[in-house]
């Protein structure tokens, strides 16, 4: 069946037929990716406003700082659209060099959400605090920890793209890394609109 | 060392419980003559080699049902030690502490360690050999989710020696089960070991919708697939969106109790009812990963002995879907007199209503199926007889449940208890029971006895209706559930509920045995097709090799085999037998779960250094695979032919 065979045209990650599993199996794996994240935002909403004796988030949530955690990120996936389109050039030299710029990005977000944690800490808002702030952390946590998950496991695939180069194996890893990559970014999206922007005006 | 030892007696092993140290002599006794035997017999490498690495789906099968029986048993004992302490007023057999750390555990294990597990093995037998695939999608990643569940479930069942079982239910509702009013180890247990196995399940719910989309034998189209398997489809498209939902539950009360976070606290504005929503709304899913699949055995059963294609099969799929669909949103009936208004009560009595429509379809085509069909009346196809009235007993009791006014007055009682009993036993065990007897013969080259298989079958049967039809009753009398001990009036019917549970116990033993004797006497099967199948997995030889199929058959229509058999096809051709890819073995599976079970009973100790030992070991072992590029091995054309014309003993 023509499904199963092994194609040698069109992108080095679909050739194999193990290479078309893995992607539509991390299809699925972003599917119920989305019902966890889901889940946590609806937990978050349902939390709103039970900050009992905690500062409420409006006082504490700074535009200027999310702006530029936002803009880290997207550009983020931006670059990371690049490095992709590297790989399908076959520039193994671009992919890498426009995927270091992806992950420094990526470390900057991290710096800043840590920062803000503790800075949030400081200001009496904790997951210990109330509902609301353990629902926000819980939510923006989860995140966080997903972006440091992406960051360890391209840098891994870093050293494997040096080892071995383009194989069908390696893009198709990469390729993958970059759907995780692009995945997270949406859900800052939400993040950001539901959480932040909410947040400071109510 | 004082200390320590304090420790050791007070916190860590239960203690003073003469129950408890009967078991725990019993388990040291069983642990110790494992090892006695696999040393004497030097069968460590055997194990390790053939079991252990294996990422063959049929092994992995095979283990994931032993592993179900055994907790089939441990829940069923359970069962037994609560009908023990109900059947006469004023019972001491179980104090009421023991009694809730009795339904907690035996519910929980029921669900999650047997029901799922237990369906899950016979989907990872069955499934690759139906569509003519070699191995499921990603075997790894099947072995990671095979000892994800069993590390969870040990982690679960150690509970009741080591630091206390949970006792909040299997629902484990908030605040019952938060830090304040259930401080110290034993609710931890329930949170990790669900955890733990609940993320292998997710897994195979990726791995079955992968195989099962991509890895179908040419020709074998979407309508074409075997009924099982569309079922187990529909069932791995449930777990991707309702485990999940589980895993965010169940982080969010592991952090509520060991951070101290507010979710469902009573402080900090916590809100304990949220905890029943997110229980519920992967719950009430959860109910039909486990019935789906045994809906599909019984079609595959139910149209092998009566001999005729499966009528509606259209209908059977179409109804499958709806019900998949609706069955995230009907969650609220679980707890209607929570008070969440009449709109919202209605709404959910009604799509709960509509719930009946698919499955009552399927009952009509089941008894489309049947009629005018020759009936055999083999083992398997008296589960499946049996099946339909009783599921139907317990459906109707189902649908007076959704009437959210009427609920108000069963709630919480033995009506309810009696209701998920005749579903989740008729339908999930009965299930197993007629997919195990069915398949039996592939998985181990014997059938298993008739006649034992039907003394088992006729105790079980009549057994579970002596025990279970009498809780209706007792819940009309206003017996609670969860209660430990029982009013006077309600004596005679739970006198004669315990009966029941006595005979129940008779057919599981009968069943087990029955295992045995076959092994023993059974005559040895000397073609693949034991029952005259009809879909592919019959067409494989019995043993199935271990790369299933020689050459892949292409498919004509439904019922492939059929098909084939009236061609004289097999799934060998001489003249097409190419070398043959297969994936590699590996511990890492059992290493890496093995420090995640490590972890996590640090975290019910909330001893947070081993946690992170655990979780740095689990890391490792992940940073390995990474860096693995072992794409397995061929098995060569000569070994197929030699393989293959030894299983087919001259027939080609
Ligand atoms: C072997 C025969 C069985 C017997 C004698 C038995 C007995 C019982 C009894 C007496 C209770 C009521 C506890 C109470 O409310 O006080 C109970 C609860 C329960 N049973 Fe069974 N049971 C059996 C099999 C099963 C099976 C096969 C399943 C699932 C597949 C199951 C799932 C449950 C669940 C989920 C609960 C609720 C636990 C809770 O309240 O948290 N049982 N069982
Ligand atoms: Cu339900």
């Amino acid at each position: 069946m023509s499904a199963d065979t092994d194609l040698t045209t069109g992108p080095l990650e679909y050739r194999s037929h193990e290479g078309r599993m893995n992607i539509l199996g991390f299809w699925i794996f972003i599917g119920a990716e989305v019902a966890l994240f889901s889940t946590l935002f609806a937990t978050y909403a349902v939390m709103f406003g039970r900050t009992g004796d905690s500062p409420v988030p409006a006082e504490l949530f700074e535009l200027p700082m999310v702006l530029i955690m936002t803009f880290l990120l997207l550009t983020s996936s931006f670059t990371c659209g690049i490095a992709i389109h590297e790989m399908r050039r076959g520039s193994l030299k671009g992919l890498l060099t426009w995927l270091a710029i992806t992950l420094v990005l990526g470390l900057g977000f991290l710096g800043f959400e840590i920062y803000e944690f503790v800075h949030y800490i400081h200001e009496g808002a904790s997951l210990q605090s109330s509902a609301f702030w353990s629902g926000f952390f819980l939510l923006t946590g989860t995140h966080g920890l997903h972006v440091l998950l992406g960051i360890s496991w391209a840098t891994l695939l870093i050293v494997q793209l040096r080892q071995r180069g383009l194989t069908p194996v390696t893009s198709r890893k990469m390729f993958i890394v970059g759907l995780y990559w692009h995945f997270l970014d949406v859900i800052w999206i939400f993040i950001f609109t539901s959480v932040y922007l909410i947040g400071m005006v109510v | 060392m004082e200390n320590f030892i304090n420790f050791l007696v007070d916190d860590f092993f239960v203690t003073g419980e003469p129950l408890i140290y009967g078991a725990m002599v019993s388990m040291a006794l069983v642990s110790i003559a494992i090892v006695f035997v696999l040393t004497y017999f030097k069968k460590w490498g055997y194990l390790w080699r053939e079991w252990l690495t294996t990422v063959d789906h049929k092994k992995i099968g095979i283990m994931y049902i032993i592993a179900a029986i055994a907790m089939l048993f441990r829940g069923g004992v359970d069962g037994l030690m609560m009908r023990i302490q109900l059947t006469l007023p004023g019972m001491e057999f179980l104090d009421s502490q023991h009694y809730n750390e009795v339904f907690t555990t035996h519910g929980t294990i029921m669900i999650i360690f047997m029901a799922m597990p237990f369906l899950i093995g016979l989907m990872n037998y069955i499934i690759p050999l139906q569509i003519g695939a070699r191995d499921v999608a990603f075997p790894f990643l099947n072995a990671v989710s095979f000892w994800s569940f069993a590390f969870g479930a040990l982690l679960f069942n150690i509970s009741f020696v080591i630091g206390g079982s949970p006792d909040a239910g299997w629902t484990n509702y908030a605040p019952m089960a938060g830090e304040n009013l259930n401080p110290g180890p034993s609710q931890n247990y329930y949170l990790m070991g669900l955890q733990v196995a609940g993320i292998g399940t997710l897994a195979t719910g990726i791995n079955f919708l992968v195989t099962i989309l991509k890895m179908r034998a040419p020709g074998m189209k979407m309508m074409r697939l075997p009924i099982f398997t569309w079922s187990s489809l529909i069932t791995s498209i449930i777990i991707v969106f309702a485990f999940p939902i589980l895993t965010v539950a169940l982080a969010l009360m592991t952090v509520d109790r060991i951070f101290g976070s507010h979710f469902f606290t009573l402080t900090g504005e916590g809100m304990p009812m949220m905890w029943a929503n997110l229980f519920w709304l992967w719950g009430h899913p959860e109910v039909y990963i486990v019935i789906l699949p045994a809906f599909g055995i019984f079609s595959e059963v139910i149209s092998t002995f009566a001999r005729k294609q499966l009528f509606g099969y259209k209908a059977m799929v179409i109804s499958m879907v709806i019900i998949a669909g609706l069955s995230f949103v009907v969650w609220v009936h679980h707890f209607f007199t929570m008070g969440s208004g009449a709109a919202v009560n209605s709404f959910f009595s009604v799509t709960t209503m509509l719930i009946a429509v698919p499955t009552g379809v399927k009952i009509f085509n089941w008894l489309g199926t049947m009629y005018k069909g020759r009936i055999r009346f083999d083992t398997p196809m008296l589960w499946s007889l049996a099946f339909i009235p009783c599921f139907v007993i317990g459906g109707v009791t189902g649908v007076m449940l959704a009437m959210a006014a009427a609920d108000y007055q069963y709630h919480n009682t033995y009506f309810l208890v009696a209701h998920f009993h005749y579903v989740l036993i008729a339908g999930t065990v009965f299930g197993c029971f007629a997919g195990l007897t069915f398949w039996y013969p592939k998985m181990f080259g014997h059938k298993m006895n008739e006649k034992l298989g039907k003394i088992s079958f006729w105790f079980f049967m009549i057994g579970f209706n002596v025990c279970f039809l009498p809780m209706y009753f007792l819940g009309f009398a206003g017996m609670p559930r969860r209660t430990y001990t029982i009013e006077p009036e309600w004596m005679p019917l739970s006198v004669t509920a315990s009966v029941g549970a006595a005979l129940m116990a008779i057919g599981f033993a009968v069943f087990v045995y029955n295992i045995y004797y076959s092994f023993r006497y059974s005559p040895r099967e000397t073609q693949g097709d034991a029952w005259d199948g009809r879909a592919l997995e019959w067409a494989t030889t019995t043993p199935v090799p271990y790369y299933n199929f020689a050459t892949v058959p292409k498919i004509e229509g439904p019922e492939a085999y059929w098909i084939m058999k009236s061609k004289g096809e097999t799934t060998y051709d001489k003249e097409k037998v190419e070398p043959i890819h297969m994936p590699s073995d590996s511990g890492i599976p059992f290493i890496m779960m093995a420090f995640m079970f490590v972890g996590s009973f640090g975290l019910v100790w909330e001893w947070i250094w081993m946690a992170i030992a655990g979780l740095i070991g689990v890391l490792v072992c992940m940073f390995i695979r990474s860096f693995d590029y072992d794409d397995g091995f061929h098995v060569s054309v000569e070994e197929i032919k030699e393989t293959e014309e030894k299983a087919r003993g001259g027939e080609k």
